[in-house]
């Protein structure tokens, strides 16, 4: 990533701490949704600041922590191969059919 | 000795005294609804007031770093832990009296705290190495009051998880800073050294905690200190001084340092100057 | 797509094309915002949109830090246990607030270290209302009330701005915020209805702090070059006047509540607008302050390089421990408290 090259050029005391994806379950019954990133040194300390950073109002009930470095992302460049081929698939909507009147349950 | 405790300043010592006065300003804190000291067993403001001050002071000191932080990360993490301690004193100083009256028009001489509570912060070392020892000694004191029926039980069963967290936090730093870098060693290594003597002090009997045995607190306290400063490679001094030993002690008595007189001329000054104002 | 590991914050799209790319990036980028929709981090922009943003984020996260200081300063001295609670929580919040634009400003690829290092050397600006002095206990309500009163005249519509991240950000900081100003408004209804002295420090705090609120509006609109291009980009939806105007419009009826005057004797409300006339604004102490002249300029930045080399060791000894300990555990033998959090489940 950009930021390597950016710390090797600039040992400053401030460089270093790599960046943390966090990820906060809210509640019981519902998926970890990312909510944003934090700095440190290791993962134990990048899951206490994300919970001292995200969940200070009660926002959550389990965290994780991922290191940035290790998300592989699709590109944009990539957002029509990707994603277009699903878009002229009517037929795997429940809207695409015709239901005769008066059928219920269906 | 209670006498002591209400204080020299007159007004304060009249609201402080016998009547808990937990109104609408009283804690939003961990602890929930205090409950009164009038028909509380006896010693019960003894032993608030003991605890109430360690809470309050410490947390005083501990957001004094707000803004100083080393990485702003920390900077969160420090206000976390002086709001949690903070709402553990108001908690507990509503069970001998009125918060405000106490916090801000007490006299040195009639505040209850251990002396380690009040040092000033130091360096970030000398920081998280006191809350070390602290959080070290209050987690299992405060685990035996969650267990016994009376006026702590309720405040103590709350502050648990909270005292849990920074007992958690002072290790991972002691943790870091001890087996860091040989700046990082040589300051934390420095930070127990200078720490060490205060220490003493909090196996002294709490007041009002008779039935507290402070060998088994200060074996809980020892393994856990001394398990720990050694996994940080930092050299562990020994036993702490026995309680009462030569000018290691005292804060239970209303004897601190010289350093308190100034916390507390800071703390107080803005409510003192206006008497009978509201907030 | 190139083989290393991407996420939001590798944000650095523009590397990744050709020119003869770029025309068709350019017109996706202009589609996406005429049509109101985000542009999230790793889509192609055009290098000024990307500029525009990493000056207006970092500002404000700067803003954000360095806004601690004066507030801070008042902790110890806070005169009832219950305003000291609330006024930890809300230094507290500001440095969290300064972590979320950090990040924020990271995903268009600019390091946090980075931003710092600029701050710190005098190279970056934020807000100059911090470059006043809190010299009364009244002047934390009154931040309260007017300082994030604008802050959040000018953030409610930064949560729809174009850029996707600085949006998220703002909805969160927004959401946060609105205790700052309630806080600050009932400290100084507090003081308003209280003693002669505490009534006389309420006026003398609004009576200092209501211009340089003002004034946090930014220039007036004829002054100010880039609001046009910001606002055709969907970064700005207000200009500085309207917002500004809003600002009047909601304060006056407010310090009427509280008993307390502004210091303006030419506010009337004009029927004929539909708003608040209000006088004049210095911008001439606007420039003084901006351009390094304010009562506390260069004690803020030194305090906040203070702090910064000082915790060095600290960040220091931490990076050397998690190379030690690679898998960032503690050594098994340590009595830990209770894991916090969970892990993958």
């Amino acid at each position: 990533m950009s930021r390597a090259a950016e710390d090797e050029a600039e040992p400053g005391p401030g460089a270093g701490w790599p960046l943390w994806e966090v990820f906060v379950r809210p509640r019981r019954g519902l998926a970890h949704t990312h909510a944003g990133s934090v700095h440190a040194p290791d993962a134990e300390l990048a899951l206490r600041n994300a919970r001292d950073l995200f969940t200070r109002r009660g926002e959550g009930v389990s965290l994780w922590v991922v290191p940035a470095a290790a998300v592989t992302a699709s590109s944009p460049d990539e957002r029509d191969p990707f994603f277009r081929p699903t878009a002229d698939k009517p037929y795997r909507h429940p809207t695409f059919y015709e239901v005769p009147e008066g059928v219920r349950h269906l | 000795m209670s006498d002591e405790a209400t204080g020299t300043a007159g007004t304060a010592g009249g609201t402080a005294g016998g009547t808990a006065d937990a109104t609408a300003t009283g804690p939003r804190g961990a602890a929930g609804t205090a409950g009164t000291a009038g028909d509380a067993p006896p010693g019960t403001r003894e032993t608030a007031l003991a605890l109430g001050d360690d809470a309050l002071i410490l947390s005083h000191r501990l957001a004094e770093w707000a803004g100083s932080a080393p990485v702003l990360e920390e900077e969160v993490a420090l206000a976390n832990l002086a709001l949690d301690l903070l709402g553990q004193a108001r908690a507990l100083l509503s069970l001998a009296g009125d918060e405000d009256a106490l916090a801000f028009r007490r006299d040195a001489r009639a505040f209850r705290n251990v002396r380690l509570v009040e040092l000033p912060n130091g360096d970030f070392a000398h920081t998280m190495v006191r809350q070390l020892f602290f959080s070290a000694w209050q987690r299992p004191l405060f685990a035996r009051l969650a267990e016994r029926p009376g006026p702590f039980a309720a405040i103590a069963a709350a502050a648990g998880p909270e005292i849990a967290y920074h007992l958690d936090h002072a290790v991972t730093w002691t943790l870091r800073l001890g087996d860091g870098t040989a700046e990082s060693h040589a300051r934390a290594a420095r930070a127990v050294a200078a720490l060490w003597r205060h220490t003493g002090e909090l196996f002294e009997p709490v007041p009002g905690l008779d039935w507290l045995d402070p060998a088994a607190l200060r074996a809980d306290w020892t393994a856990h200190v001394t398990g720990t400063l050694r996994a940080a490679t930092l050299p562990v001094p020994g036993e702490p001084p026995p309680p009462g030993a030569p000018f290691t002690g005292g804060g239970r008595r209303g004897l601190h340092t010289e350093a308190f007189g100034r916390l507390l001329a800071e703390m107080q000054h803005l409510h003192r100057s206006h008497p009978g104002a509201a907030w | 797509m190139n083989a290393r590991a991407e996420t939001e914050h590798a944000g650095d799209g523009t590397r990744d094309h050709t020119a003869n790319d770029t025309a068709g990036h350019a017109a996706a980028f202009e589609r996406t915002i005429a049509a109101d929709e985000r542009i999230e981090p790793r889509d192609w922009m055009p290098d000024a949109y990307r500029a525009t943003l990493v000056r207006q984020i970092a500002q404000h996260a700067h803003s954000e830090i360095i806004g601690m200081q004066p507030e801070a300063d008042w902790i110890t001295r806070a005169p009832s246990l219950r305003r000291k609670a609330i006024l930890i929580a809300k230094v507290q919040d500001e440095a969290g607030h300064g972590l979320y634009l950090y990040g924020a400003a990271e995903t268009l690829g600019t390091s946090r270290d980075e931003l710092l290092d600029k701050l710190h050397a005098g190279r970056h600006k934020y807000s100059s209302i911090f470059n006043y002095p809190t010299l009364t206990w009244a002047d934390v309500g009154a931040i309260g009330w007017l300082v994030d009163g604008a802050a959040i005249t000018n953030q409610v519509p930064l949560c729809r701005c174009s850029y996707g991240p600085y949006a998220r950000a703002m909805v969160r900081i927004c959401k946060e915020e609105s205790f700052h100003q309630r806080q600050g408004y009932e400290l100084l209804h507090t003081l308003a209805h209280g003693t002669s002295a505490q009534r006389a420090m309420a006026q003398d705090a609004v009576d200092r702090w209501w211009w340089p609120s003002l004034m946090m509006f930014g220039p007036p609109d004829d002054a100010s070059p880039r609001t046009e291009q910001s606002m055709a980009w969907r970064i700005k939806r207000h200009t500085n006047d309207e917002l500004r105007q809003r600002f009047v419009d909601i304060c006056v009826p407010q310090a009427e509540a509280l008993g307390l005057t502004l210091p303006d004797p030419e506010l009337r409300w004009n029927e004929e607008r539909g708003h608040w006339d209000f006088g004049p604004v210095d911008w001439a102490e606007f420039r003084a302050v901006l351009a390094g002249e304010g009562p506390c300029n260069e004690e803020r930045v030194s305090r906040r390089r203070r702090a910064h080399a000082e915790g060095a060791w600290v960040r220091e000894a931490a990076s050397a421990y998690a190379a030690k300990h690679p898998r960032g555990g503690a050594a098994p033998h340590v009595p830990t408290a209770p894991t916090v959090g969970a892990g993958a489940s």
